[in-house]
């Protein structure tokens, strides 16, 4: 068991103020963190944030609910899927609706598939500060691969906008199947690649254990949710707690570590991804033909081909997206939280409805707006070195942090 | 930079020079948002723009020649990209890349800057949301014959009466203020550098 | 694994209406959770009875977040309202705390004793909304910049903002440099 309890380091003449300024060489996005350091150990930090403040939350009050989803795309910007997947659910939670069969195993695939795609980046990234350059390659090699299918799904690579309130955009393409499976054999055999290079390797395990130690009461009090909470014993999990689409159908296994160092985090990842790839292939074995769009059209966009065709269609279409009084979907007057399980943790929408065509309130709850400030208090009293490590292993996204 | 004698001498140098500059363009990655993720797989190993010269992704500005805007640009952020852009030793040049470094992107919103360069020059743009690796590509092509040919944006000189015409400005528009409010960083002792007096307000409704 | 446990809804309300009694403004049941409606200064009471009734222990800290009611449809009792959500390990429940603060003196009491979580979105909600947290330790700014004036995301606040994002010096070429010289 690792200690919880930061060293307390002292000021003295020796102090020195530097500053992780907001531009600076990780790949973590614009943070800022003050430090006062002494020597090799830092006495105390402070984080800044906002470098990358959106106002997507008032834009949210502005734009209408399907035009709000291609908006979600660019808060967590590693797995762009997944926010699509859950303001839509979020917005079919409020709306009380269920989107067919189809729809709801084709929203897995694609959520595990971004949460493979996240964990890959996150990791490669995070062993590339500590040093390694070569696992960066290996994860965006398959991140490639993965951005092959989303475009041949979705039509981009990463701002895919793909799910609509009430269904999918359009439908899935004919070898999506074949095309998922050829990439999952090499999304294995380079999670081997990054178990058997860093697992056992002394440099690394130096670095990694025992540093940025989280306890399990420090994760419920500070909100920690996804992998860092996991690799603090907080054993939550949003597919467990309140299995959504297709969850409580398919096997898997959630890792749950007891220690919470960056190590664990680290080894949660990768664990995560393994079960991705389980669930990939479940639920591509579920995969049948049927409607993707919830049958109701005042409130779901009809399928775009019949517009051409169908005059009642065109209708709905013109009703649903034209700005208005009468236009768009009109939810009840409500408000209500739904969340997922993000690749970073809980992603949370607290949606605000006046009855029209806009949300009157959208909170998004950024998974590392909550999970980020834990990380001055890890570094009082540690050495300037396990900053990197730490940071790498927290998964920050600017997006999601200052939205 | 484009030499001031007519001696066959110094003008071969000089293309030499600037061949050798164009084909080791350093970038000073500036990654903000989803932009940066395609720029980190444009340094990759499918689209390695590492073949174009751009190996060393230095996160130096005092290293550097090529800033790389890949992102939206918030009000706390313009001042730290403003300082970087002093940082870095001319010649230097500037790609905004993506919708929103450009222009302001799909958020038209009280902190985001529309569009980067009102405020800093910029040598070649990229649309996109964001802009595929190709694209990137071809923006650091560009820049690259704009630096074989010896031109920066950055080295454009004007005229003060000249930087208040829009057709002849450097920066492609002009500010977008609607009403000064709180504290009035555009006046020359607040910059580095001599700049216009406050301009028009720019086209369009602002309300 | 901690899984949603609906039956324990009712242990919740029964529990909460017997402590808050005439304090409690109102109970909306939502999808999963309840949420319970009490006035800006009764919040901290309730939540810190949430978190410390052994029975229910809402240990963990979920979500802290405000609305401006200013032009909802139906009235509210006040303009703004604090939303707290916390979840249960034990119970396997959620539950959210909407507590109204007046316009006209935004302020309640802080929870960052309760939840370190607070901190932030504490910080959060008084840079957007100016909603002031008594007992805060470190109440500034968090996402606009220090100097900003103004709280951007109420409803009279316009959304392309004041004229702030132009408010930055020009970077032209050096316009001391004569023409003709390299």
């Amino acid at each position: 068991m690792y200690s919880y309890e930061q060293e307390i380091v002292e000021r003295d003449e020796n102090t020195v103020h530097m500053n992780v300024g907001p531009s600076h060489p990780s790949m973590h996005g614009t943070l800022r963190i003050k430090m006062e350091v002494k020597g090799e150990r830092i006495v105390k930090t402070e984080q800044e944030i906002g470098f990358l403040h959106t106002g997507f939350e008032k834009l949210g009050e502005h734009r209408s609910y399907n035009q709000f989803i291609t908006l979600t795309d660019r808060l967590n910007y590693f797995s762009p899927l997944s926010n699509n997947i859950g303001f839509a659910l979020a917005c079919e939670e409020l709306l009380g609706i269920t989107v067919p069969r189809r729809c709801q195993v084709i929203r897995t695939i694609l959520a595990e598939m971004s949460r493979l795609a996240d964990h890959s980046l996150c990791l490669g990234a995070m062993t590339m500060d500590l040093g390694a350059f070569s696992s960066i390659l290996w994860t965006f090699v398959e991140r490639e691969k993965l951005y092959d299918v989303f475009e041949a799904v979705t039509g981009t690579r990463l701002t895919t906008s793909y799910t609509r309130v009430g269904g999918l955009a359009f439908d899935l393409p004919a070898d999506f199947v074949k095309r998922v499976t050829a990439i999952l054999d090499s999304m294995e055999n380079t999670i081997d690649n990054l178990r058997k290079s860093f697992y056992q390797n002394r440099i690394f395990l130096d670095r990694v254990e025992g540093i940025g130690c989280i306890s399990r009461e420090m994760a419920m009090s500070y909100g920690i949710t996804g992998p860092m909470g996991r690799a603090s014993g907080l054993d939550y999990d949003l597919r467990k707690f309140r299995p959504y689409l297709i969850y409580n159908e398919l096997k898997f296994d959630v890792p749950v570590y007891k220690d919470g160092d960056t190590l664990s985090r680290y080894k949660v990842r990768i664990d995560e991804m393994e079960q991705s790839i389980k669930l990939v292939r479940q639920a591509m074995k579920l995969l049948e033909p049927g409607p993707i769009n919830f049958q109701d059209q005042k409130r779901t966009l009809p399928d775009k081909t019949s517009t051409y065709g169908d005059m009642e269609s065109l209708i709905h279409h013109f009703k649903l997206v034209m700005p208005g009084e009468d236009h768009g979907i009109h939810p009840p007057v409500t408000d209500q939280y739904s969340a997922t399980e993000a690749p970073n943790g809980e992603l949370g929408w607290h949606i605000v409805s006046d009855g029209s065509s806009n949300p009157y309130r959208v909170r998004i709850r950024g998974c590392s707006f909550i999970n980020y400030p834990i990380l001055s208090r890890l570094l009082d009293g540690a050495m300037l070195a396990d900053l990197v490590a730490i940071l790498g292993s927290f998964n920050i996204i600017a997006g999601e942090l200052d939205r | 930079m484009t030499g001031s004698t007519n001696d066959w001498t110094t003008t071969t140098l000089n293309t030499a020079i600037n061949w050798a500059r164009a084909n080791s363009l350093w970038p000073m990655p500036f990654g903000t948002a989803c932009c940066g993720i395609e720029m980190m797989a444009t340094f990759m190993a499918k689209y390695d723009a590492a073949r174009f010269g751009s190996e060393v992704m230095k996160f130096s500005p005092r290293q550097s020649d090529l800033l790389i805007v890949s992102g939206r640009i918030s009000l706390k952020m313009m001042p730290v990209l403003q300082r970087i852009w002093e940082q870095m030793p001319e010649p230097k040049w500037c790609i905004s890349m993506g919708a929103c470094a450009s222009s302001g992107g799909v958020f038209d919103t009280y902190t985001l800057i529309q569009g980067v360069d009102q405020f800093i020059p910029v040598d070649a743009y990229m649309p996109g949301c964001p802009p595929r690796p190709e694209a990137f590509l071809d923006a650091l092509m560009m820049v690259q014959e704009k630096a074989k040919k010896g031109q920066a944006k950055s080295q454009e000189y004007v005229t003060s009466d000249e930087a208040s015409d829009p057709a002849k400005s450097v920066a492609f528009r002009t500010p977008d203020t609607h009403y000064r409010h709180g504290v009035d960083r555009s006046t020359p002792e607040h910059a580095h550098h001599p700049v216009t007096t406050e301009s028009s307000p720019a086209a369009g409704d602002l309300k | 694994m901690i899984t949603y446990n609906p039956e324990n809804h009712l242990k919740v309300i029964a529990q909460v209406e017997a402590r808050m009694g005439e304090r409690l403004l109102g109970r909306e049941e939502k999808s999963h959770y309840h949420q319970f409606k009490v006035k800006g200064q009764d919040a901290k009471d309730l939540i810190r009875f949430l978190r410390e009734e052994p029975s229910l222990a809402f240990a963990m800290f979920i979500d802290l977040t405000a609305v401006d009611y200013l032009r909802y449809p139906i009235a509210q009792p006040e303009r703004f309202a604090v939303v707290y959500t916390l979840l249960s390990p034990e119970l396997g429940v959620k539950a959210q705390v909407k507590a109204f603060v007046p316009d006209g003196d935004p302020r309640l009491p802080s929870i960052t004793d309760l939840f370190a979580g607070a901190n932030w979105t504490e910080r959060e909600v008084w840079d957007l909304y100016g909603i002031e947290f008594m007992g805060h330790p470190d109440l500034k700014r968090i996402l606009m910049p220090d100097d900003y004036e103004g709280h951007p995301l109420r409803k009279d606040y316009p959304l392309k903002g004041r004229g702030e994002r132009g408010n930055f010096p020009v970077y032209h070429a050096s316009t001391q440099r004569p023409k003709g010289e390299g």
